[in-house]
């Protein structure tokens, strides 16, 4: 349940401008990848582009080549849709649909898609996926409510229920922490610990402790300056970037001397 | 043993004097009295009393405010001065209406059969009978009741699905092509056609079409869509776009399709004020009188098909009661009618808006815990 993503020479544009230069990048299954890097680097762009999210975006492009298990999510033919459907995201901040109630936001990707699921499928999906998100005890007994009346934690791990209700490979998270308190912080770290026995996890997060306590590899990604493309740095195991980087640059940022 | 009470004082040394509570009515009572003192020199009349006084009190208040409170105070009153008074001043006419088609507009309505039955065959001879022997008002607006329901009912049919789509593909689609830019454009421009140009437009072209002289509640059911559409599409555009991104993308993410994200995701966050802001153009064309005189004519017979003949509708009633009293000498049951016929209209339209309202909450994205 969970396939390899590897990444030759991407260039991401927006329009003309080049956004993220030439980025080579293995990430394994059943692993979790931290992109960590300053403001406005591009690993958000980054990551979006690996479930073609980022086409959302009018004039956003990209040149290069994304393998998920060999296939390339940029060939001809290839539907975005069918890639998002492997591929699952959690953004920034909770998002989960104001109109529906937790029951439904967990069952969204089914029922939006109009797929046909008995009830008892149904109830069987939704506990697994919140008992997945560790959110099943503290939501059982109001399944019926809005989803919106949950606090900020609780529903940044609905939206987590969410995307793994569809079973995705992978699961890619922009800075699914930024907005959340440290304990709400704490419950989704040992969260993605758990997701990682069956889904491949990628992760934005500016918080280096974050990386360093829940990635098993690091990507750093820098900047050379305004209206300059981002860069990935160096790309390793997690105690080495943060303990013994090769670059000076990588140095500089884990150790807080720059950025 | 050293006390450290604090002084005692008679005033908080954070305060500056104040004015009495009270203050605001004594300045008003003085007003109305100097106000009135002051018409009865020059010709004493309610309007110019309401006036003067209001003047007075402004004046009375802010400077008193200036002595006591200082400066700041004095700014204070004032602002508030002329806040309540635009208010009251933008209130005024708006009651002045409503009391006054109530008033007139009671006694024909509460007349039997008034709701329930048309103007067929009620000639001038009845009329000069009522007001002469005392004889019952006969006639009512059932006719006109009907017209207008049917032709808004289909006006509605027409515009809303074009809005709508328009609204969908200006915000979800468009991306500021020139295509999405011309259509708000024209869309900027039909919101300010005068409606009589409308009904021109929809009695030139049914009369290309179908044949001339063509007068029906369809022609006119057309007029109106025209004057309706761009009010759907600019109210429904704006409830669509601030549907906030996130949950498109959260939609996309999940692999959904984009019509299904559309129509599953983004209406339903929207819906409350796309129904809100269609009933909203519903009132707005429902007392149009021009285009529909120019297309679906005018009858004092029911007619329930908006496909043939001519058809009566509120406004027109209203219009012609007033202009071709269906007794010359004796118009004042004409003028009953058409003041009746006012009120329901009036009344048609505040229960369009309460059901606005009411749509609005029942299709808002709940909350609670």
């Amino acid at each position: 349940m969970s396939k390899r993503i590897d990444v030759k020479d991407l260039n991401v544009y927006y329009s003309k401008f080049l956004a993220v230069e030439d980025v080579n990048i293995n990430i394994e299954a059943k692993s979790v990848t931290a992109f960590i890097g300053p403001s406005g680097c591009g690993k958000s762009t980054f990551l979006r582009t690996l479930n073609r999210m980022h086409e959302v975006i009018p004039g956003a492009r990209v040149e290069g080549e994304v393998l998920l298990d060999g296939d390339n999510l940029y060939g001809p033919g290839v539907d975005p849709v069918t890639v998002r459907s492997q591929i699952g995201m959690v953004f920034q901040r909770p998002n989960p649909f104001p109109t529906m109630s937790i029951r439904d936001n967990v069952l969204a990707g089914v029922k939006l898609n109009n797929t046909k699921i008995s009830k008892g499928e149904a109830d069987v999906l939704v506990e697994r996926s919140l008992q997945g998100a560790n959110l099943w005890n503290e939501v059982k007994d109001r399944l019926g409510k809005p989803g919106s009346g949950l606090s900020g934690g609780q529903q940044q791990r609905l939206c987590i229920a969410r995307a793994i209700a569809v079973e995705p490979q992978v699961i890619l998270m922009d800075e699914p922490c930024s907005a959340l308190d440290p304990i709400s912080t704490l419950a989704i770290e040992d969260l993605i610990n758990e997701l990682k026995d069956q889904y491949t996890v990628v992760i934005v997060t500016h918080n280096m402790q974050q990386a360093a306590r829940v990635s098993d590899k690091t990507a750093f990604f820098n900047i050379a300056g305004t209206g300059k493309p981002g860069k990935l740095i160096e790309f390793g195991d997690t105690p080495t970037i943060f303990s013994n980087p090769t670059e000076k640059a990588t140095e500089d940022y884990v150790s807080g001397r720059f950025g | 043993m050293t006390s450290t009470l604090t002084p005692v004082r008679k005033r908080s040394a954070l305060t500056k004097g104040q004015l009495p509570k009270a203050a605001p009515y004594i300045v008003l009572a003085v007003a109305l009295v100097l106000g009135a003192a002051i018409l009865a020199l020059i010709g004493f009349n309610a309007f110019g009393w309401a006036i003067v006084s209001a003047i007075l009190f402004a004046a009375g208040l802010v400077g008193w405010s200036l002595v006591v409170e200082g400066a700041r105070k004095a700014k204070d009153k004032l602002a508030t001065c002329l806040v309540v008074g635009a208010f009251l001043a933008a209130l005024l006419p708006l009651f002045s209406v409503i009391w006054t088609v109530l008033v007139n507009g009671l006694p024909g309505l509460l007349d039997p059969g008034f709701l329930t039955t048309s103007m067929n065959g009620v000639t001038g001879a009845f009329d000069n009978k009522t007001v002469e022997e005392g004889a019952p008002l006969l006639g009512g607006i059932y006719h006109a009741l009907m017209g207008t329901l049917l032709i808004t009912v289909l006006a509605t049919i027409i515009s809303v699905p074009v809005g709508l789509l328009t609204a969908i593909y200006l915000v979800e689609y468009g991306e500021d092509r020139a295509l999405a830019r011309a259509i708000t454009f024209f869309v900027d421009v039909m919101t300010g056609i005068p409606s009589i140009v409308a009904g021109l437009f929809a009695a030139a072209a049914f009369f290309a079409v179908v044949g001339p002289g063509t007068k029906t509640g369809a022609v006119a059911a057309v007029a109106l869509s025209v004057l309706m559409i761009p009010v759907v599409v600019r109210s429904s555009e704006e409830m669509l776009k601030i549907v906030p991104n996130e949950l498109r993308e959260a939609a996309y993410a999940l692999g959904v399709r984009k019509w299904r994200t559309i129509l599953k995701v983004v209406l339903p966050t929207a819906i409350s004020g796309i129904a809100s802001g269609i009933t909203l153009a519903i009132a707005r064309v429902i007392g149009e009188t021009a285009p529909i005189l120019v297309t679906a004519g005018f009858a004092t017979t029911i007619n329930t098909n908006v496909f043939s003949g001519w058809m009566a509708s509120l406004p027109t009633f209203i219009y012609t009661q007033i202009l071709n009293p269906t007794s010359p000498s004796n118009p004042d049951p004409s003028s009953q009618r058409a003041w009746g016929a006012a009120l329901v209209l009036i009344i048609l339209v505040m229960l369009l808006n309460l059901g606005a309202r009411l749509i609005a909450r029942m299709f808002a994205p709940k909350t609670g815990r």
